[in-house]
């Protein structure tokens, strides 16, 4: 993103500076690569590389199990299409369930947060600071408060004078993971589109008063088509997250519940099993469904996301230099990575 | 089929950071029965430690042995934590973890895969213990490991109430259960139940079910591994558990129960007869704000259909990591840790239940400790849980199957069919 300038520069002087630039840049990021390398690129590898093998057997002669991982080729991915694979499409399902519900929940209840922080309205850091405490939990620990409220004895029956078992097999447990999820994160949701809100100018609102539009109006004409590259990127972010759900389900409904069991669930189960094949092998389809998906997105929402950019920059700024409305966009993005961070 | 070096797995599956604090593969050879280790020099513990014991028993060591000294590692309190941190050792082939304080049900894992040493046959008295621990110690009729402390299943009751009643002893079978059961709760609030056990999905539920099944006679899996749920024995008590559900004996958030939530109810005065392990007892024995129950309950062996039931059998072992330096220390070590004296310190500040059967019938300590014969009675009658190798695969599908059977998901007979296909899929 910060060398797309340069292209713009011609001229065999600007080639050379281009160069050395270049090198420069190169060598400045290769440490960060290195690490990159290390932490993402060798355990993506590796993992795929796990994936080939399969659990040796037991000798049935001494009782213990022969050494050395026999390799199956691409059997472990092979076996989820089978009979076999039961397991894995209820976990497939019980993801993209999981993850589509609470996202679509997150990102109107975050969205409604965000308009809520934005108002100028007495005691607004209370506001603020109040509605960021569920995001500043860890998400183990909020589990844990849930799974309080969602015992039989617990504060969500008592509330709702209700007995309900929140935390068995069923429909009941997702209501009680989404419920959790959507608490835990609208928050980081509404940290995103307000760092959007904030970049509209309020020329534009003034502009459309006075032309007479309503608050419905100025909601879908205007908030609403400016914040959407911010709330885009939220949504991504949240998709991503969902997607490798884990200590939510894991510790508020419980290890072995077949309702709720997501696909790293069911990584962790196989490699606690000390099957690290087939645990490589769903992580490696997990990885690819987050890929595809987060591909998807960028593809069929991406390029609107960045022409929509220039324009809400061009809109609100007016006229630039032309680097402007990208330096815009850069600090626009340093806001959200610190949101996130 | 090509075969990679086995170590070279652990290597490519976990991270590089992991790689560089562990050490890939550079420990010791394993030397895969531990009769002839000579070696000595310091050693370490891997246990976790509720009890705050292990650091006295090891300091006692230390200062007897100022030249193999032991050091305490503590693993988190979650049983799968810490066999996760334990195999993780035994992957790396690191010598982190000298001696492993193994849950009774890991052994025949931790054997077959090798990660622990075959121990000599005199390594241990075991002779003196309480006879059912000893299988627990085994696989494939080799020791491998030393029995560390036990712990048997108990049926706390209301004396109170029963006394009131009319109700001399406690039940000794299922339907005398439900006999007082119907006597007693009469004159009781609604929210009173007659039973409660373990029925969450996790391992109490495989402890639940194993003793549903073993206290009609039945058996889960035999010495060997093989599966005998298609008995009408197993049938039998799997019934008892799906009927009780069903017709309000066991409270319908009994689904819910893991060992505290039970307490808590029985505490509550929410369950008349309650199964738990002996850790309940002090807790439930002392005054609190809403402990109705301190002085006013007993304990007895866990009822079964036709006479006293059979207890699952808790407890844990030490043994020898098969990556460990220094091994003559070690099992010297485990020897101190699992000798007589240390069981009574361990059940004096501790409450862990000894292994031995003589400390079980010390006057002084059933003067302090009341629920010892009880507890006696329970492990003598106790079964192990299934010795197979995949145990947490075993485990897991009693778990689901179970868990079917009591939520009517599935009928019994349907859901002890699967279960008795899936446990013979792992038996060897």
């Amino acid at each position: 993103m910060s060398l797309t300038p340069w292209r713009r520069t011609s001229g065999p002087a600007a080639r050379s500076q281009l160069h050395g630039e270049g090198r420069m840049a190169a060598f400045l990021v290769s440490p960060t690569l290195l690490v990159l390398g290390l932490v993402i690129a060798y355990p993506v590898l590796s993992a795929v590389y796990s994936s080939l093998f399969s659990v040796p057997d037991i000798d049935p002669k001494t009782g213990f199990i022969e050494k050395g991982d026999p390799f199956v080729g691409l059997d472990n991915f092979t076996s989820i299409f089978s009979g076999a694979g039961d397991r894995f499409w209820n976990a497939f399902w019980n993801t993209s369930f999981l993850t589509v519900t609470s996202v679509i929940l997150e990102t109107v209840i975050g969205f409604a947060m965000a308009l809520i922080m934005h108002q100028g309205l007495r005691g607004r850091a209370w506001i603020r600071a109040s509605i960021l405490v569920p995001w500043a939990i860890p998400t183990a620990i909020s589990a844990l408060l849930w799974r309080w409220i969602f015992d039989s004895e617990g504060i969500a029956n008592s509330v709702l004078n209700t007995k309900v078992l929140w935390t068995t097999e069923g429909f009941q447990a997702q209501v009680a993971v989404i419920i959790a999820e959507v608490w835990k994160t609208a928050p980081f949701v509404g940290i995103l589109v307000l760092a959007g809100l904030q970049i509209i100018s309020s020329e534009v609102y003034e502009a459309a008063r006075v032309d007479g539009a309503g608050p419905v109006r100025r909601l879908w004409s205007i908030t609403l088509p400016l914040v959407k590259p911010a709330l885009l990127v939220a949504v991504l972010f949240r998709l991503l997250d969902a997607l490798r759900m884990f200590d939510l389900p894991y510790i508020l409904i419980g290890a072995g519940k077949q309702s709720v069991e997501t696909l790293s669930m069911l990584a962790q189960d196989e490699a606690s099993n000390v099957r690290f094949g087939p645990a490589s092998a769903y992580s490696v389809v997990l990885f690819l469904y987050v890929f595809l998906i987060a591909f998807a997105f960028i593809k069929l929402l991406g390029a609107d996301l960045l022409g929509a950019r220039d324009q809400s920059a061009r809109g609100t700024r007016g006229k630039g230099t032309g680097k402007r409305p990208r330096q815009g966009t850069g600090s626009g993005r340093n806001l959200q990575k610190e949101a996130t961070a | 089929m090509r075969a990679i070096p086995r170590r070279l797995l652990p290597c490519t599956a976990v991270t590089a950071a992991l790689t560089l604090v562990g050490g890939c593969g550079l420990g010791p050879s394993s030397v895969e029965s531990a009769t002839d280790a000579e070696e000595r020099g310091p050693i370490t513990f891997a246990t976790s430690d509720t009890s705050g014991v292990v650091p006295t028993l090891i300091k006692r060591w230390n200062d007897r042995h100022p030249d193999e000294k032991a050091t305490f590692i503590e693993l988190p309190e979650d049983a799968d934590q810490q066999r996760q941190m334990m195999i993780q050792n035994a992957q790396l082939k690191t010598d982190t973890y000298s001696v492993l304080n193994l849950d009774v049900v890991w052994t025949s894992e931790f054997a077959s895969h090798r990660w622990i040493d075959q121990l000599p046959a005199d390594s241990f008295p075991f002779k003196r213990t309480l006879g059912p621990i000893n299988a627990t110690a085994a696989y494939r009729g080799k020791w491998f490991a030393m029995p560390y402390a036990s712990d048997g299943a108990m049926l706390y009751y209301r004396k109170d109430l029963l006394e009131k009643a009319g109700v001399e002893s406690p039940p000794k079978t299922w339907d005398e259960m439900r006999e007082i059961c119907d006597k007693v709760l009469k004159g009781q609030k609604p929210s009173m139940s007659c039973y409660g056990g373990q029925f969450e999905k996790y391992e109490g539920l495989t402890v639940n079910f194993s003793e549903a099944v073993n206290s009609a006679g039945g058996e889960v899996t035999d010495a060997k591994g093989i599966p005998h749920l298609d008995t009408p024995e197993a049938r039998r008590g799997m019934d008892h558990m799906v009927e009780s559900l069903k017709d309000g004996t066991i409270p319908k958030s009994g689904i819910t129960f893991m060992e505290e939530q039970g307490r808590r109810a029985f505490e509550k005065g929410d369950l008349l007869f309650y199964r738990n392990w002996p850790y309940q007892y002090a807790i439930s024995d002392k005054k609190a704000k809403n402990n109705q129950v301190a002085g006013k309950f007993g304990v007895a062996p866990i009822p079964g259909e036709k006479g006293p039931g059979a207890s699952s059998l808790g407890g844990h072992n030490l043994a020898l990591s098969s990556s460990a330096r220094n091994k003559a220390t070690a099992l010297d070590f485990m020897r101190f840790m699992t000798n007589e004296q240390s069981a009574r310190l361990k059940l004096e500040k501790a409450s862990l239940a000894p292994v031995f059967e003589n400390l079980y019938d010390e006057p002084g300590y059933v003067k302090k400790f009341p629920y010892l014969p009880v507890l006696k009675k329970s492990i003598l009658g106790a079964e192990p849980r299934p010795r197979v190798v995949q145990y947490g695969d075993a485990t897991k599908a009693i778990q689901n199957e179970a868990y079917n059977a009591l939520t009517g998901k599935k009928t019994a007979q349907a859901a002890l069919r699967g279960l008795q296909r899936q446990l013979r899929a792992l038996a060897p």
